[in-house]
């Protein structure tokens, strides 16, 4: 997806041009891109008047941005309580294996990136994978490649 | 449609209760994200198809509903007015429940829920188990209503209480009510809601605001998502009433971006009630005006903590600040700002509309009402629960939650999230409210209950909860930072082998600093997992300390894996699964594991049918 200037655009004016709404609008762009682009942050920093150094302190800050580009499919191993009493993290490092990536980090086919995040809110589906926006709860180490294989196949 | 007086809300709930016919076959599906991830919404469809072939359709009504709360038994669906229950509903027997209970009058038996003692069906939902113990004031229309239409919350009564404080109270006695209630805040700290209420009046300012906490990043505790998914009207009407005792014309409400089904049902739900003339200018007529807006978090946990949810409002980085001056004398933008958390709010109309003295009926003495907690882990039904305030967690875990899973034995469960601590069995007859919970080293916290069996290292939790918090620190204030990060060093040092004789003490030193120096609550409680472990299983500690030895067998470099020659059947799973092909072994015959290439990820041990797979 090449950069456009006029959605941004189209942001930041959602959102009236208001500069307490900086959180909100580089949710927006991150939506569109799955991640920050370096020229959304020089863009909304001219517009808004906000130095750049501090756009860049909330897209760190977090979790809900990045600023690498991201995998077509988000991989998201629940590391919630109840899901690392059931061997989330295991999962997790299946998935690692599997997919022989770190978790953080997208495959270099740009198709899957791996993340394990605190606790997604659905513990009776511990351990719980949510891939994309679809869950996939009970989770096991033999279920590991059937859930990849899923997404591979349906791009 | 605008309703303009309380006697036009009034005559409104009455035609809509008229135009129901209380008869009407209706199925309820189970719209909460548990039933949904298990396929609830195929269902649904499945019901809506199957209807129409059997040209049933125009007599009966497929409705989504919020939550139910036995999640562990889903997709849930429950017939009314018959009131038949159906656990686990999958799209195939669809078909058959419609025609067993619609075209037969009678009921499926496969789907519904058996008695795991007696082995007996059971109907209705109020006589199992899990419902029985159950007092549901604040999930009162979770699983009941269709959270997306407000015509079935105002039906049951909803903005009933908003127009009682409008039309009969003044903002003091709404304040007044709140206090004789003794309504603390459900959101962990148990601060009484009325006195901040209070406060934030008697402070000086142009403006004042007032926030809902729906920040929700205690792992292990969803019941703040189910309200906002299942009830959302009840949230905002407590946030009017709230801003009309308070003298505010604006709200804002704090949701988790992980929670995009809460998001999309409050929003329908602020555009609703809006257009109903319940939120904006002149409130049901009345020169009152509120309105409230959504913020979306950024996937911070330390967000949840209130000058950092501000300043996350803000359009800054969630850093909290010094509590020199409390927040709500000087909050958002330094204007007085009141801060309740989803069920605080939620509790609210109950108050208003029941009366305080019906409120405190239930309770401790020093902890009213009741309380939502989500029972998660190692335990049979696990849900939703929302119990009276001073049920013991043993009726909690073993009436409602029927037990630890393939009834192994307790060891712990662990309440308050990181700030909290983890409970051993010689305290399960304790009482749950506010103090109680403090004086054993835990905390109510936000409701979160994760119950722990005997293969649960509790080194390995206080690690787990370290290692979380070192993620979650924000970095502000040295204590918590440094803190953590040398609390983690020293339990990935003893959980892997390498443990020294006075690690325990220099654990308990450093959270000793940890607690008395931090800037925030986050860090002020940050050690309470370790603390607490160590309290109650030194011993764990000393086995890996000592005899370099994980009791539990969970921590990978203290335990090996070995399989009985004589439990082995053969099968070859565990050859298939292991990712390092370290097992060996031919099909039919007893399998063998080379321990120096095995990784110990367990992935063996899991899948083993028989449980040949050992760990010493």
């Amino acid at each position: 997806m090449s950069y456009n200037p006029a959605f941004v655009e189209n942001v930041i004016n959602s959102f009236g041009s208001e500069k307490s709404r900086i959180i909100q609008m580089l949710q927006d762009i991150q939506s569109e891109y799955r991640y920050i682009p370096r020229e959304a942050v020089a863009q909304l920093s001219e517009t808004l008047d906000i130095p750049e150094p501090q756009i860049y302190h909330i897209a760190t800050f977090y979790k809900a941005f990045s600023l690498e580009p991201r995998g077509r499919h988000e991989i998201k191993v629940c590391l919630g309580t109840a899901c690392h009493i059931k061997g989330g993290k295991r999962i997790a490092e299946g998935f690692e294996r599997s997919l022989n990536v770190k978790a953080g980090k997208t495959t270099s086919d740009k198709m899957f990136t791996l993340e394990t995040v605190n606790c997604l809110g659905a513990c009776a589906l511990a351990p719980l994978v949510q891939v994309d926006e679809d869950n996939h709860g009970k989770m096991t180490m033999e279920k590991i490649e059937r859930v990849i294989n899923a997404y591979i196949n349906n791009k | 449609m605008r309703i303009e007086s309380a006697a036009k809300l009034e005559s409104y709930r009455t035609s809509l209760v008229e135009s129901q016919d209380p008869d009407r076959q209706k199925i309820l599906v189970c719209g909460g994200t548990g039933c949904l991830s298990n396929g609830s919404m195929e269902v649904a469809h499945v019901f809506e198809e199957e209807l129409k072939a059997q040209n049933l359709k125009a007599n009966v009504d497929v409705k989504m509903t919020g939550c139910h709360g036995f999640c562990e038994r889903g997709p849930l669906v429950v017939f009314l007015p018959q009131g038949v229950f159906y656990e686990r509903v999958g799209p195939k027997q669809v078909p058959d429940i419609v025609k067993s209970t619609l075209v037969e009058g009678g009921v499926f038996k496969k789907n519904l829920y058996k008695d795991p003692n007696t082995k007996k069906e059971i109907l209705s939902e109020e006589n199992i188990p899990f419902y029985k113990g159950q007092l549901r004031w604040v999930l009162r229309n979770n699983g009941k209503i269709d959270p997306t239409n407000i015509d079935e919350y105002i039906a049951v009564g909803g903005y009933g209480a908003l127009a009682r404080a409008l039309s009969d109270m003044t903002p003091s006695e709404v304040v007044e009510e709140v206090e004789k209630a003794d309504l603390r805040g459900r959101g962990g700290g148990g601060f009484p809601a009325g006195r901040k209420w209070r406060t934030v009046i008697d402070a000086e300012g142009e403006r004042k605001f007032i926030i809902c906490n729906g920040d929700e990043g205690d792992p292990g505790a969803f019941m703040d998502r189910s309200i906002m998914e299942g009830d959302p009207h009840s949230v905002i009407e407590g946030m009017i009433i709230g801003a009309y005792a308070i003298g505010t014309d604006t709200g804002y409400i704090y949701v988790r971006m992980e929670y995009p089904l809460a998001l999309k049902n409050l929003k329908k739900a602020l555009d609703d009630a809006r257009e109903m003339g319940f939120l904006g200018k002149n409130v049901l007529g009345t020169d009152f005006s509120f309105d409230i807006e959504i913020v979306r978090g950024g996937g911070a946990f330390v967000c949840g903590e209130s000058s950092a949810l501000m300043a996350s409002i803000m359009g800054k980085v969630g850093e909290p600040r010094a509590k020199y001056v409390r927040s709500a004398e000087k909050g958002l933008w330094d204007l007085p700002t009141n801060l309740n958390n989803v069920e605080t709010w939620a509790n609210v109309p109950l108050i208003i509309g029941r009366g305080a003295d019906w409120f405190t009926s239930v309770g401790t003495d020093t902890s009213k009402g009741t309380k939502v907690f989500s029972l998660v882990g190692s335990v049979k039904n696990v849900g939703l629960v929302e119990v009276p305030m001073g049920y013991t967690l043993r009726q909690i875990i073993y009436d409602i939650g029927g037990g630890i899973l393939n009834d192994r034995a307790f060891k712990a469960v662990q309440t308050g999230g990181p700030s909290g601590g983890c409970i051993p069995e010689k305290y399960l007859d304790t009482k749950v409210d506010f103090d109680e919970l403090t004086k054993l080293g835990s905390m109510m916290g936000s409701g979160g209950m994760i119950v722990m069996d005997d293969q649960t290292c509790m080194v390995d939790i206080a690690k787990y909860f370290i290692n979380f918090l070192v993620d979650e620190s924000c970095g502000k204030c040295v204590p918590c930072r440094e803190g953590l990060r040398q609390m983690l060093i020293i339990l990935e040092r003893i959980t892997s082998g390498e443990g020294k004789d006075g690690d325990i003490e220099l654990l308990e030193d450093l959270g000793g600093a940890m607690t008395w120096g931090s800037l925030c609550a986050l860090g002020g409680s940050a050690a309470n997992p370790v603390i607490s472990t160590i309290k109650y299983f030194r011993d764990e500690y000393e086995a890996h300390i000592k005899e370099k030895r994980c009791p539990a067998g969970v921590c990978p470099d203290l335990i090996e894996f070995s399989i009985d020659k004589d439990a082995c059947i053969g099968c070859t799973r565990c050859a298939k699964v292991c990712p390092v092909s370290a097992i060996a072994g031919e099909n039919k015959k007893p399998h063998t594991i080379d321990k120096s290439i095995c990784i110990r990820c367990r992935a063996c041990y899991e899948v083993c049918p028989t449980d040949a797979v050992r760990i010493t």
